[in-house]
């Protein structure tokens, strides 16, 4: 069962509503099938939207003729990249690498002149139906000039790799290079004298391990609707992580301005990261513009596949030097990542986090960020960091193994706690890692004697967890109710949390706290709900907006009281006179908003900020594996994931998020990659064969939350969403290992492998 | 004076050099000093670094307070999934 | 190419619509009749998010032909809450906190129920298989089936009682 373990000095008395486990407020929605995703919407009059996708994995655009399409009764428009405002690779625009990135997205959306993998749009058709839509798609003639792929990382790093860019000469390095490349980045990150770390080492292990490509694999596909109107004003519909984010990307793309453009965020079946972008909406946008009419664009599971951005694949070397005591004195990590069509994988962050639950005084990591014939890649929980993780944590265990040291014995002797410097640089503090180590350690699982021909492994995780801009707006209603607005999407239960933060600072039960997720139009800004940021960010705006209620309703108080406000306090709800000589009873929330135009106007207020101090979070996950002598396949039978969560405002959907992280790991290690044929086309790009976990797949998973409180979140909320992801690849591998006896450095672990594996140990 | 150090991204603009002692009492202020040294490296830290102030993440945050015996190490912006 | 009209009964009303060849009963339901709690997730019968009872069996409404709901009856999520009450299965995967981003929620509770109308007091494997057939991403199904054994016990006690 999951449980929450609280640090004796959390202030955790005198809480009403957070901790607690209410019904999400937007549940009857949910479970009745009412709540309305990105494709339940429609607009009066629409078209349907499909785009035409390249069938090569790297060729040029020789010509485009559309002219057949056009002109099929029912087609309303027609566009290819060249209908975009051209975003040209030496043109300096306006904030340096943001344009650049910019220009990416815009040649992502839709071809220009190359395409850069399978499934890269080339146009687009706005059509009054499905069929007649797809017929013009295969009226459009497009002449492609076929040119050698590479997908493989380290084959797109060599001198001979096929180009994918003319312009890309690798940032980073001591020399800029003279020729172009596919290497966009090196990152490094050093400390300490390597050599002399190495060489003091009584024990080395070394170990080159390898991630595939994987997908979010969110069960709703990318939809959105979209209408350009004849006065240049824009609405668009979408299912996305942030509607602010889908304003601003629409605007840069299609050259308009922002305050033409209104995002309803619609609700969302699943982001993870994968939906931090835009790949539909300027598209659809442009189609509505051209053909008058608004357009409807919902993707298929195929293309969801083909052309949104996985995670990157990656190759992760490790060698590490400790001392017979298990001391670890020196650490060498280098990663090389899948990019896709276009700069930008996470391997910068994945070399921050590589070793960041360990205090190493000697160490150097590189990253390279390598673009590949592969769609461009998007975020995924974590971006960059289960990779880099699974790696050091197998070579970790590796060393424990050589040295005779249990899983956890080994990091707690180079744990990292407050006052230590992090392998990315600022000293920690008010970490709970060692918390979480402790979690494990006392827990049931951790004490419990494996079963014949069974294997545990073990692996902990690191991630930042991020701040950021959110608006937050509360309202009274006359009755005393209120209303709590926000610019959050809701992927996970936020708007419970919202509520509940709101009810705790105003004293009302949480029932009476409504949570709204507003348009961009009607709320101020808000950076997209991901990097685990919402309940941290957004619930800071949510606070200081109540409280600025509480002591707005303290000031009506006051009047009516004809006391300074200085001698009103809010209590549980009520405002409390605190000059006894006025023998004043106390006075509702509900009271007091009743007479509030009278006293002085609507009660209201909002609060905009840009929150810092985000705290990291830490996880100590435990695996117990059966691996099946016939056919290699692996069962996870028992899984318990400790979690430094800070406080958990909502225990369920803490617990939720943990578990979910969890199972997405575990598909990551056992069973999920994009496996490509020898054209560069996915092979996999479908449900069945690109197989993620299902109900049978999974024991129960146990979630310890432990609250090490973030001082700087009122209510001690540190980051939970992200986390959960990092340990799972290595503590399955790792239970792999102690079950057959053989290192697997390879993911996935499918049983063709595993059987190989064990079948080569044998013979 | 606030001791910055900075990693391998900021070497272009510092020659290689990782550590320094900087004016400032906001992170606007920092910059402006490091720009001043270095020019350029203002902006490029604007755009794409994050300040580790005494072990807080502050990101896009010019007027965050800064120590006068405050502990900064700049690390890449950070994003999420 | 014109379109066959086809009747059926949805949710024990009285349904017709017109198709198209290619249609399939997702579709109809979705854009005919406005029916938008199935979902498509994948087109291709493997996540389950377009659930519906046909005749009584539980099928993925994305592999159904809408012409072949002619002369059938479907039961869909629309239909679980009766005059405004919700059934247990919805009560108790809301007290669980069953569901993070809901996508995959009415095809499950439609699974769900299908699964303890044959079987009122399934095992947790017995569930867990039963339920393969219904892709997640967001919860790890831990708290699914805590909540389907949940309410086939309560049910098994209303059945009881009653």
């Amino acid at each position: 069962m999951s449980e929450t373990l609280e640090k004796p000095a959390a202030p955790a008395s005198g809480l009403n509503v957070v901790g607690t486990r209410p019904i999400r407020p937007d549940g009857a929605d949910k479970v009745t099938g009412r709540a309305a995703y990105g494709a339940d919407f429609n607009m009066p009059g629409q078209l349907v939207g499909k785009i035409l996708r390249s069938p090569h994995a790297h060729a040029r655009i020789v010509s485009i003729d559309t002219s057949k399409a056009k002109a099929l009764p029912g087609v309303k428009a027609v566009i290819t990249g060249a209908d975009f405002p051209p975003f040209l690779a030496d043109e300096l625009i306006e904030g340096g690498e943001a344009a650049s990135s910019m220009r990416d997205l815009a040649w992502n959306v839709m071809a220009r002149a190359k395409v850069l993998y399978e499934g890269h749009a080339v146009a687009a058709v706005a059509a009054i139906s499905n069929d007649i839509a797809e017929e013009a798609l295969s009226r459009i003639v497009v002449k492609y000039e076929t040119l050698p792929h590479v997908i493989d990382v380290e084959a797109a790093m060599a001198a001979d790799a096929p180009l994918l860019h003319d312009h890309i000469f690798t940032a980073g390095v001591e020399t800029k290079p003279d020729k172009p490349s596919n290497i966009a980045q090196r990152h490094r990150f050093a400390r300490g004298d390597l050599a002399e770390g190495f060489a003091a080492a009584d024990v080395i292990v070394e170990g080159r391990y390898t991630t595939k490509a994987t997908h979010q694999g969110y069960i709703e596909p990318h939809a959105c609707v979209c209408a350009w109107g004849e006065d240049g004003r824009c609405d668009v519909w979408a299912s996305s992580q942030g509607a602010f984010m889908v304003r601003t990307y629409c605007a840069k793309v299609l050259g308009v301005e922002i305050s033409d453009i209104r995002v309803t965020p619609a609700e969302i079946g699943g982001g993870f990261g994968g939906k931090t972008t835009v790949y539909l909406e300027p598209v659809a946008l442009l189609l509505s513009r051209t053909s008058g009419f608004p357009v409807k664009m919902v993707m298929s599971r195929e293309e969801v596949f083909r052309a949104t951005g996985p995670t990157s694949g990656g190759v992760i070397l490790v060698k590490l030097g400790a001392k017979s005591d298990g001391t670890i004195v020196a650490a060498e990590v280098e990663l090389k990542y899948q990019a896709g069509a276009f700069p930008g994988s996470p391997v910068g962050p994945g070399a921050m986090t590589a070793l960041a639950c360990y205090d190493i005084p000697n160490f150097l990591i590189t990253g390279w960020d390598v673009v590949t014939n592969t769609p461009k890649v998007a975020a995924y929980r974590a971006p960059g960091a289960p990779i880099s993780a699974f790696g050091v944590e197998s070579a970790v265990d590796e060393l424990a193994l050589k040295l005779g040291l249990d899983a956890i014995a080994i990091r707690e002797k180079n744990a990292v706690k407050d006052g230590v410097k992090a392998a990315y640089g600022p000293t920690y503090r008010d970490i709970g890692y060692l918390e979480t180590l402790a979690a494990i350690k006392d827990s049931d699982h951790w004490k419990t004697a494996l079963k014949p021909g069974q294997g545990r492994g073990l692996a902990v995780g690191f991630w930042f967890n991020v701040g950021g801009e959110s608006t937050a707006a509360v309202h009274l209603g006359e009755d005393g109710s209120a209303v709590v607005v926000t610019g959050s999407p809701d992927i996970g239960g936020s708007r419970a949390s919202m509520a509940m933060m709101a009810a705790e600072i105003l004293g009302l039960p949480v029932e009476r706290v409504r949570p709204m997720v507003a348009d961009t139009a009607s709320i101020g800004y808000s950076m997209l709900t991901g990097g685990s940021r919402t309940t941290f960010a957004t619930g800071m705006a949510v606070v200081q907006a109540a409280e600025k209620v509480v002591a707005e309703l303290c000031a009506r108080a006051a009047k009516l009281w004809d006391v300074p406000v200085t001698a009103v306090e809010w209590r549980n709800g009520q405002a409390v006179c605190l000059d006894a000589a006025k023998d004043a009873k106390p006075m509702s929330l509900a009271t007091l908003a009743a007479q509030s135009a009278r006293t002085g106007g609507p009660i209201s207020a909002q609060v905009a900020l840009n929150a810092q101090g985000a705290g990291p979070g830490f996880g100590v996950h435990l695996c117990d594996v059966e691996v099946d002598a016939e056919t290699g396949a692996v069962s996870v039978v028992r899984y318990t994931a400790a979690q430094d969560v800070g406080r958990a405002i909502h225990p369920s959907y803490v617990e939720g998020q943990v578990q979910g992280g969890v199972a997405q790991g575990v598909g990551w290690a056992l069973n999920e990659e994009y496996i490509f044929d020898a054209n560069g086309k996915m092979e996999n790009a479908g449900f069945l064969d690109y197989r993620m976990p299902v109900a049978s797949d999974l024991p129960m998973i146990d979630a310890i939350l432990v609250e090490v409180p973030n001082p700087r979140h009122p209510f001690g909320a540190k980051g939970v969403g992200e986390v959960p992801i990092v340990p799972p690849l290595a503590a399955v591998a790792n239970a792999v290992r102690g079950a057959i006896g053989v290192r697997m450095p390879d993911l996935p672990l499918s049983p063709p492998k595993v059987l190989a594996a064990m079948d080569g140990k044998a013979g | 004076m606030a001791h910055v150090v900075v990693g391998s991204e900021c070497w272009p603009f510092t020659g290689g050099a990782s550590a320094f002692e900087v004016e400032g009492a906001t992170v606007r202020e920092v910059i402006a000093s490091l720009d001043a040294r270095f020019p350029g490296l203002g902006a490029f830290v604007d755009r794409k670094m994050a300040f580790a102030i005494d072990g807080e993440i502050h990101q896009d945050a010019w007027f965050s307070p800064v120590g006068a015996d405050s502990e900064i190490y700049l690390i890449p912006k950070i994003g999420g999934g | 190419m014109s379109k066959t009209h086809v009747t059926t009964t949805v949710n024990g009303d009285p349904a017709e619509f017109l198709v198209s060849p290619r249609m399939t009963l997702l579709d109809a339901l979705r854009d005919e009749l406005g029916l938008t709690g199935a979902k498509e997730g994948c087109g291709s019968g493997d996540c389950g998010a377009c659930s519906v009872v046909l005749d009584g069996r539980l099928v993925c409404s994305c592999l159904v032909l809408a012409a072949e709901a002619e002369g059938c009856r479907i039961e869909t999520i629309e239909g679980m809450a009766q005059g405004g009450q919700l059934h247990p299965l919805q009560q108790k995967f809301l007290e669980h906190a069953a569901l993070q981003c809901g996508f995959c929620t009415p095809g499950l509770l439609v699974a769900s129920k299908a699964l303890l109308d044959v079987n009122p007091d399934p095992t947790e494997t017995e569930v867990r298989y039963w339920l393969a057939g219904n892709l997640c991403r967001c919860t790890g199904y831990d708290k699914i089936i805590r909540a389907v054994m949940d309410a086939a016990a309560e049910l098994r006690q209303e059945r009881t009682a009653a």
